[in-house]
């Protein structure tokens, strides 16, 4: 066990215990809260993948934004549930199931492949991925009408989201 | 070092755990919560992958800043959506809303 392993360890635990809570907590402020937490330890395993820009995109994108979006969603929309009663339909225990049933799924096919075994290679000396990442977000050969096509994308999901919860009564 | 298998492994539960999220919950915002996990666990998949075969080519990293860029787009239009069916029918149960069926 070397220590980055230990690291690992730690953060992925941390990771799925918060994601089993967002899923499972009744109270939906707490739910939100705990996927904070998710969404930071995924940040976490981005810095060990070497992707520090992403962890920080991550933060701010996710944590900033969207995860406070939700909360101001569940506490516009709180009174309904009262967080009592049950939160979870009637087929909990068959979605258990099936869900359990894709994991296990998933690790015996990964399990049964060759390349999951591998180590990363080294990271190249003197590879600067936030320049590569931005030079290739505008490189007209690279991935600008992916970037563009996103940021129509976000204007449409903007405007879209103001018209849908337009108070048109008031 | 860690093998590729582990960030798998773990994005597979973390994909898991949002599916039955979605697939478990009453409530229309903790869906769109599930939904979150599920992206994630594509996120890390993405990173992953890009780390260990190809780290100079920076398209893995590109592909994860579109899903933060869908993903970003998604939950503000779903939360919308939400709120706007919360004024009109007081409701965020996905069961209630039935306006649909057949």
């Amino acid at each position: 066990m070397t220590p980055v392993q230990i690291i690992f360890l730690v953060v992925s635990l941390m990771l799925l215990v918060s994601a089993f809570m967002v899923v499972t907590v009744r109270n939906l402020v707490r739910a939100a809260l705990w996927l904070i937490s998710t969404l930071f330890m995924t940040a976490v395993v981005f810095v060990l993948l070497d992707a520090g820009f992403l962890a920080v995109v991550q933060v701010v994108v996710y944590i900033g934004a969207i995860a406070i979006l939700f909360i101001f969603a569940v506490m516009l929309t709180r009174r309904v549930m009262a967080d009592t009663g049950p939160q979870t339909n009637a087929n909990g225990w068959w979605v258990g199931l099936s869900s359990l049933a894709l994991f296990a799924g998933i690790t015996w096919i990964l399990l049964g492949w060759g390349g999951s075994s591998a180590d990363a290679p080294i990271f190249p000396a003197g590879l600067d991925t936030v320049t590569d990442l931005g030079m290739g977000l505008v490189d007209p050969n690279g991935f600008i009408l992916p970037f563009e096509v996103a940021s129509v994308l976000l204007l449409a999901a903007l405007i879209g989201a103001i018209v849908v919860a337009w108070d048109r009564d008031n | 070092m860690i093998p590729l298998s582990w960030y798998l492994i773990l994005a597979a539960a973390l994909f898991s755990l949002g599916l039955f999220g979605v697939l478990s919950r009453k409530n229309a915002v903790a869906i769109l919560m599930g939904v979150e996990l599920m992206l994630n666990a594509v996120n890390i998949n993405l990173v992953a992958f890009w780390r260990y075969s190809a780290p100079e080519v920076i398209a893995g990293q590109v592909f994860t800043i579109i899903v933060f860029a869908v993903s970003a787009a998604e939950v503000a239009v779903g939360l919308a959506l939400v709120i706007s069916l919360y004024r009109r029918r007081q409701t965020v149960i996905a069961e209630n809303i039935d306006l649909l069926r057949w």
